[in-house]
């Protein structure tokens, strides 16, 4: 009896208490689409595969750039729309984030706004795209900070679900697909096993069971490649959801950091004639050599990090971008988690700061993911034909001493950059300082 | 000349005896029949005997009766009627001591665990009875009640050479009493020698399922409060309440009293505790001591240590060698030098078979030892005198003087040849045999002769040779070459061979050894018919048995120990130096601003000079255009450095605990800190309860031992914490029971401890006898102005409250830590004059911080609060310098601003900034050498130095990487070529890589 009371008064107050929040702290309204040709104007434009246009011109016009020049090549006759002058200031791509639960959760410690953990360990058939919300607080604090597309991807379980491509500035998540359903995200075993819990890790043992969770694994995607190639009377959900990976070549990311298995996933993906990136890939800089040659990309985990051993260089997980880079292989850089998506730029300046340019940093969370997530024929870089998607900033991107976005361009549309954050401190600067 | 002498030995010898033993045979037992009274008059002769550890006596004496020594000696009389053991070629060592066993007692009962009312968390005691509060304080225990002799487990240590055992059980943080026992096989009344010996300790709560303490801070603040609990139950207590924990506890403290401590950091730890009560414990250790010699030296406390040698990992996969950590590979090959380390410091230890994976590893592992540097002579001292000695048993055993128990034991060969075996262990005068002695020596050349009526068979020359215990016989007849079976048990020989390969059968032999080393006896030949046989001893043969190679470990070829033991420790401890560095952008922190082109010198650990053009003559000089200097950085708020739990949650307060009693100097985090330029910290105790524990201010004095860690004359500094964590919102289902569960409990919980806090304070300022309660002394500090606030906070209405709390109470609250909605109350802070330490941009990772701003650290620094940003990660804390530089993208903060904050602004709010916080001549020199900006994401540190001392270098740090592989390469290369010759390996498990953080959910 008092636990049933107890459920519904829970209820009543969490419905008010949402209710309330709602009516006061709204999200920007999305923008609308461009109506007129635009040009950026006098910008150092960082088209995003390494190359750098001094004081140059951006024009772009119903969503996609028409052209990106230097003033010099600049014709008389050139009809550059309206002129929206960015001297001084930088202009990067729209940073894409790989990997992650933006929208998918909105306060990580009360449940109910959790929505990227389905029950059960082998789940490929749920979709990130359904449970991800426009309306989430979250994203415009991201988008503030130039991240404009994002990889949203479900959590846990073995075979976690099918993960979508969306830009950031939408009504709906019909609205907001780039690429609904791209690829399947799957969790590595462990050969080694963490022991005590996340406030008190208390070290590792092995994992007596490993070669049976591989090889369960395997027998997964044997019976899933048997699916996709023969016909059944009976549809298998699971099976219908994997079947893009043998016949579309869909990606399929592995979480895996430790080497051996990093090894070990690539064989599986050789074996069954599917697309793997390395997710994660911490150990990824001993075997880039390996990477490259079999032209496996990599998702690197946060460069911020704390080196995987004890043994290793303190600064290992800051240096391992280099790496990839040197060695040739295709990597991008991402950020943990779904708030911290706004500071995967410095993750991208910290790899800079250990042994690669600023432009090859910058590549890594630009061409380089859209690239790997196959919508670098959309995406990623400043070229004519691509969307009109980027950012100006008043001074270096990567370095959260000058990174400061002034302006932001979603398919040619100029996105609203304020969030709850700034408005709370208009709020509370009008209380204390009066303007 | 000496028979007259010998004699009068004798006469003293025959009247003390029998006096001896009658006392020893007078019993209350009754028997079941006529008695059976056995003197055991023994007299062993002719052997090696060691009386002691270090007196060794040739062609000795050892006299025994009533299961006492007579005595020990060369040339003393042997009773009339003694048994006579001739122990030629023989060795008798006294019988070895272990004082740390459980032998004999039971187990704990298992008592049930938590009711599910207080949600499935036991705040209180669950054992029946007028004992004390917590259930791990077990004083009460005494193992001389509970004992019973264990014969197969008794048995397992003779074989060994135990004879005694100091007993206890090994359950709970007091453990009460331990005895001392025989591993005779005796009615208990005999087997138990002394009774109450030693009080008995430790860090583990054992099978308590009494929610507190759960950490290693809260067991020593348990301990702390136990000692003035009992000194309270002594004077006045009693009168209250009976207390059979408590009058145990008192009863026991004129005993030695033994303290299982653990690793070298807990051996100082609880050593610590020992003093501040008077208490000097004996320390009983892992084998890690050999890391920290020199303040384990200056405890003065005797130690035992076990003989534990971790197995060689199994390193043939490289990329598996990866989760073996060089420490532990160091580990595996310096284990076996920690006696010897010990005892060249001069520190008495006595070693016991405890922690051994097996037991019959004992020997053996103690011969590793002296190969490893320990002198015989000490083993045999830290196995038989010392623990004697040091559970003051020595009159009882330890060695062979006289009146002493007839504890020894017999070996074929001396004790440290690992040929060695144990024959015979005697214990109180019975004997235990443990391998069978080697039959007679009956190798050398005979002439074999057999005779039957019928025919007569010669043969001149039958070699015996081989091992004395299984000899091999061999005929040489011409050209021929006969094998000879032959098996001896005492006089009783059997033969058997085959005189010709061509006819079928063997002679039979069989015969008894004469006292003229000739064989005789009678033979059946193959067709039945028995014959009469002689063999005749000829000449003796030269021995053939190899002598064993001599040993060729060079002790100076292993691996060094690093300080701290980890990972880019230092062989030595880094030193201050006198130091110029030149043409640098200084940041200063002072009214000068950031100098372009300037110089800062360091001299004596202090900051000498800051300007242009310096000089100075006996400095070491660095070059530092284009880069930037600066006082280095202190994080507010961390929770590196902390061994065994950083929260002692159980209960709403805990300000008895301390983060200075667990602070560790071998956590790698400190070096890659002060690779970002972090020279000293706060660790606080996490944020589970509204009063949380006291903090300790270290600073990262990269391999110094604990204690010298902290900060000298620092304040003393407590943890509070407000809100989800407190009320145990995101803890679980079942934590609904606790008190607070709402904001509104966490006022009343403030308000009650406070009043209580002042009541304690008048009380005792009344002098009236009152019971010293550590908690409440460190409130009424608060209230007192004399320890000070860091309160974890989120949201505006709590940060009122607690402002207001202290308001009532006449305090400040120093600091507010997270302090996300700061901005919504910054005025009041203001007010109040609270400094704030706030995270750059954390939020949305639980409800109360879904209105955190990356700007507020930028609101409450315009409004004149002293603000500060931390770190609380471990990762983080070395890149505070980006964090701080994030208070420039978010609110426009000036750049002198954002870095003050991570250095001056943490100083203030610390009461450092006298000695710390900016480059000032006086100050400590706490100097970063930066490549860049340090605001810059680009800045790395090159040069971290703290008191003046280089503890971080970016230079070295690639040489200590270099140092790192090719000490791990050896040491793999060692472990496969121990795999190779057969050694057992285990698979790499790494342990306790703890990374402590409260922001998050749950702490």
């Amino acid at each position: 009896m008092i636990q049933k009371i107890k459920t519904y008064a829970l209820i009543a107050t969490t419905s008010i208490l949402s209710g309330a929040a709602i009516a006061q702290q709204d999200v920007p309204v999305p923008a609308a689409k461009q109506i007129e040709r635009l040009c950026l104007k006098g910008g150092t434009i960082h088209i995003g595969n390494g190359q750098v246009v001094e004081n140059g011109y951006v024009v772009f016009e119903n969503g996609k750039v028409t052209a990106v020049m230097p003033n010099a090549n600049l014709k008389t006759d050139e009809t550059l729309g309206r002129i929206i002058d960015v001297t001084g200031k930088q202009v990067y791509p729209g940073l894409i984030a790989p990997n992650t639960v933006l929208g998918l959760t909105e306060i990580e410690a009360v449940r109910a706004t959790n929505d990227q953990y389905e029950t059960g360990s082998v789940n490929p058939d749920v979709r990130s795209i359904i449970s991800y919300n426009t309306d989430s607080r979250v994203t415009p604090t991201v988008r503030s900070n130039g991240i404009l597309y994002a990889q949203i991807v479900p959590q846990g379980g073995r075979v976690s679900g099918t993960s979508s491509v969306v830009q950031l500035d939408a009504w709906n998540w019909e609205d907001a697909a780039v690429k609904a359903d791209e690829g399947l995200f799957i969790t590595w075993p462990n050969m080694y096993r963490v022991k005590g819990w996340w406030a008190e890790p208390d070290g590792y043992e092995l994992n007596k069971d490993y070669d049976k969770n591989v090889q369960e694994l395997k027998d997964l995607f044997n019976d899933a490649k048997s699916y996709a190639y023969s016909s059944h009377d009976k549809k298998n959900l699971r099976f219908e959801s994997m079947k893009k990976l043998f016949t579309d070549k869909a990606n399929l990311y592995i979480r895996v950091d430790y080497v051996k298995e990093i090894l070990q996933a690539i064989a599986l993906g050789e074996e069954m004639g599917v697309n793997v990136v390395i997710m994660g890939g911490a150990d990824s800089y001993m075997i880039a050599d390996v990477l490259a040659a079999k032209k496996v990309p990599v998702i690197l985990g946060k460069a911020h990090e704390l080196p995987s051993y004890n043994d290793e260089d303190i600064q290992q997980p800051y240096k391992t971008p280099a790496i990839l880079q040197k060695a040739g292989v295709l990597y991008a850089i991402s950020e943990n988690g779904f708030w911290q998506q706004r500071n995967l730029m410095f993750e991208a300046g910290t790899a800079a700061s250990y042994g690669m340019t600023k432009e090859e940093a910058l590549t890594a969370i630009t061409a380089n993911p859209a690239r790997i997530l196959k919508l670098d024929d959309k995406i990623g870089t400043i070229e004519a034909g691509k969307a009109a998607s980027f950012i100006v900033s008043d001074g270096d991107l990567l370095d959260m001493r000058t990174s400061n976005i002034t302006l932001a361009f979603i398919d040619g549309r100029q996105i609203d950059l304020d969030n709850k954050q700034k408005e709370l401190y208009k709020k509370f600067t009008v209380k204390y300082f009066g303007k | 000349m000496t028979r007259p002498l010998r004699t009068l030995a004798v006469l003293v010898a025959l009247l003390a005896a029998p006096m001896a033993s009658l006392l020893a045979q007078e019993t209350v037992f009754r028997a079941n029949g006529p008695d059976d009274f056995r003197e055991g008059l023994h007299a062993f002769i002719n052997a090696t005997v060691y009386k002691d550890y270090k007196n060794k006596i040739d062609s000795g004496i050892l006299v025994i009766r009533d299961g006492k020594v007579v005595d020990a000696g060369r040339g003393i009389a042997i009773p009339v009627g003694a048994i006579v053991h001739d122990m030629k070629g023989k060795f008798i060592y006294p019988s070895f001591v272990d004082i740390y066993s459980d032998y004999g007692l039971p187990a704990t009962p298992k008592v049930h665990s938590a009711n599910e009312e207080d949600g499935g968390v036991q705040y209180t005691t669950n054992v029946k009875g007028a004992y004390g509060w917590n259930q791990a304080i077990r004083s009460e225990y005494e193992a001389q009640k509970n004992f019973a002799v264990n014969e197969s487990a008794a048995n397992e240590l003779r074989k060994l050479g135990f004879g005694a055992v100091l007993t206890h059980r090994k359950d709970g943080i007091a453990r009460g009493t331990g005895a001392v026992v025989t591993l005779n096989n005796d009615k208990e009344n005999k087997v138990v020698i002394k009774g109450n010996a030693t009080a008995h300790y430790s860090f583990s709560k054992g099978t308590s399922t009494q929610e507190y303490p759960s950490s290693l801070m809260g067991t020593i603040a348990l301990l702390r409060q136990s000692y003035l609990d009992a000194q309270w139950y002594k004077a006045y207590g009693y009168k209250t309440e009976y207390n059979l924990s408590m009058e145990a506890w008192n009863n026991q403290q004129n005993i030695p009293q033994v303290f299982e401590a653990g690793n070298w950091l807990k051996e100082l730890r609880a050593d610590k505790i020992g003093k501040e009560f008077g208490v000097q414990y004996i320390l009983k250790g892992d084998g890690t001591e050999y890391r920290r010699i020199s303040e384990l030296k200056d405890t003065k406390a005797k130690f035992i240590i076990p003989l534990t040698f971790p197995k060689a990992y199994d390193v043939e996969d490289p990329y598996k060698a990866l989760w073996v950590e060089l420490a532990e590979m160091k580990h595996w090959e310096l284990a076996p030098t920690n006696a010897a380390a010990l005892s060249k410091a001069g520190i008495d230890f006595a070693i016991t078979t405890s922690d051994l994976e097996k037991k019959e590893d004992f020997l053996k592992n103690l011969r590793t030892a002296v190969k490893y540097g320990l002198s015989e002579e000490n083993a045999l001292k830290a196995v038989t005198l010392s623990p004697a000695q040091f559970v003051n048993a020595q009159d009882l055993v330890g060695s062979l003087d006289r009146g002493k128990l007839a504890n020894f034991f017999i070996t074929s060969k001396p004790l440290f040849d690992e040929k060695a075996v144990i024959n015979e262990n005697w214990i109180q005068g019975k004997r235990y045999e443990i391998t069978k002695f080697d039959p007679k020596d009956i190798r050398g050349e005979y002439n074999l002769a057999i005779k039957s009526p019928k025919e007569s068979f010669s043969f001149p020359v039958l070699k015996v040779q081989g091992e004395q215990a299984a000899p091999k016989g061999l005929i040489t007849q011409d050209t021929n070459k006969i094998e000879v079976k032959l098996t001896v048990k005492d006089n009783d020989l059997t033969i058997s061979f085959d005189p010709d390969k061509n006819k079928a059968g063997k002679f039979l032999l069989t015969g008894m050894i004469q006292s003229d080393r000739s064989w005789k006896g009678k033979a059946q030949l193959p067709d039945g018919e028995w014959a009469d046989w002689t063999a005749t001893f000829t000449r003796a043969l030269p021995d053939t048995t190899h002598p064993p190679k001599p040993d060729t470990l060079d002790l100076s070829k292993l691996s060094k120990v690093t300080y701290p033991f980890v990972s880019y420790g230092n062989e030595e401890l880094p030193k201050a130096e006198n130091v110029l560095i030149k043409n640098a952008t200084v940041w200063t922190n002072e009214k000068e601003g950031i100098l372009k082109n300037a110089d800062v010198v360091i001299r004596g650990g202090k900051i000498g000079a800051v300007g242009a053009g310096l000089s100075c003559a006996d400095c070491k000089v660095v070059d530092a255009a284009g880069k930037h200097v600066t006082s280095g950085i202190i994080d507010e708020h961390n929770h590196i450095a902390i061994s065994e739990g950083v929260n002692e949650g159980a209960e709403a307060a805990s300000s008895e605990v301390r983060i200075g009693d667990v602070v560790t100097s071998e956590d790698l985090n400190m070096y890659r800190q002060l690779a970002g330029g972090v020279t000293a910290a706060q660790l606080l105790h996490g944020s589970a309860n509204p009063i949380g524990g006291q903090s300790a201010l270290v600073k990262f004095r990269w391999g110094y031992a604990p204690e010298k860690l902290k900060i000298e004359g620092a304040d003393g500094f407590i943890k509070f914490a407000l809100g989800e964590n407190v009320k145990q919102s995101n803890w679980g289902e079942k934590f609904t029971v606790r008190y607070p569960q709402t904001r509104m409990g966490v006022e009343q919980t403030y308000i009650n401890y406070f009043t209580k806090a002042r009541e304690y304070e008048k009380a005792m300022q009344a002098k009236k006898p009152v019971r010293r309660d550590l908690q409440l002394e460190a409130l009424v500090e608060i209230i007192n102005k004399k320890r000070f606030i860091t309160c974890h906070s989120y949201v505006q209405s709590e940060i009122n409250m607690l402002m207001h709390v202290a308001d009532s109470f006449g305090f400040r609250v120093n600091t507010f830590t997270h302090i996300l909605e700061g901005y919504k109350v910054a005025d009041k802070m203001k007010a109040h004059g609270a400094n704030a330490s706030t995270f750059s941009d954390w939020w949305a990772y639980k409800y109360e911080v879904i209105d955190a701003i990356p700007y507020n650290a930028n609101i409450l620094n315009r409004m004149g609060i002293n603000t500060a940003i931390n770190s609380d990660d471990a990762e983080m804390a070395r890149r505070l310098n980006q964090e701080a530089a994030k208070t420039v993208k978010y609110g426009a903060t000036t750049e002198e601003d954002a870095w003050k904050m991570v250095t001056l602004n943490p100083a203030k709010m610390l009461h450092l900034d006298s000695r710390m916080g900016s480059l000032k001549p006086g100050k400590d020199a706490d100097v970063v050498i930066w490549s860049d900006n340090p605001l810059s994401i680009y800045a790395q540190a090159e040069k971290t130095y703290v008191d003046g001392i280089c503890f971080y270098d970016k230079d070295a740090d690639s040489q200590k990487r270099e140092y790192i592989k090719r000490e791990r390469a050896r040491l793999v290369q060692k472990m496969l070529d121990d795999k190779k010759a057969g050694a057992p390996t285990q698979d790499p498990t790494k342990k306790n890589n703890k990374a402590y953080s409260c922001g998050g959910n749950n702490e």
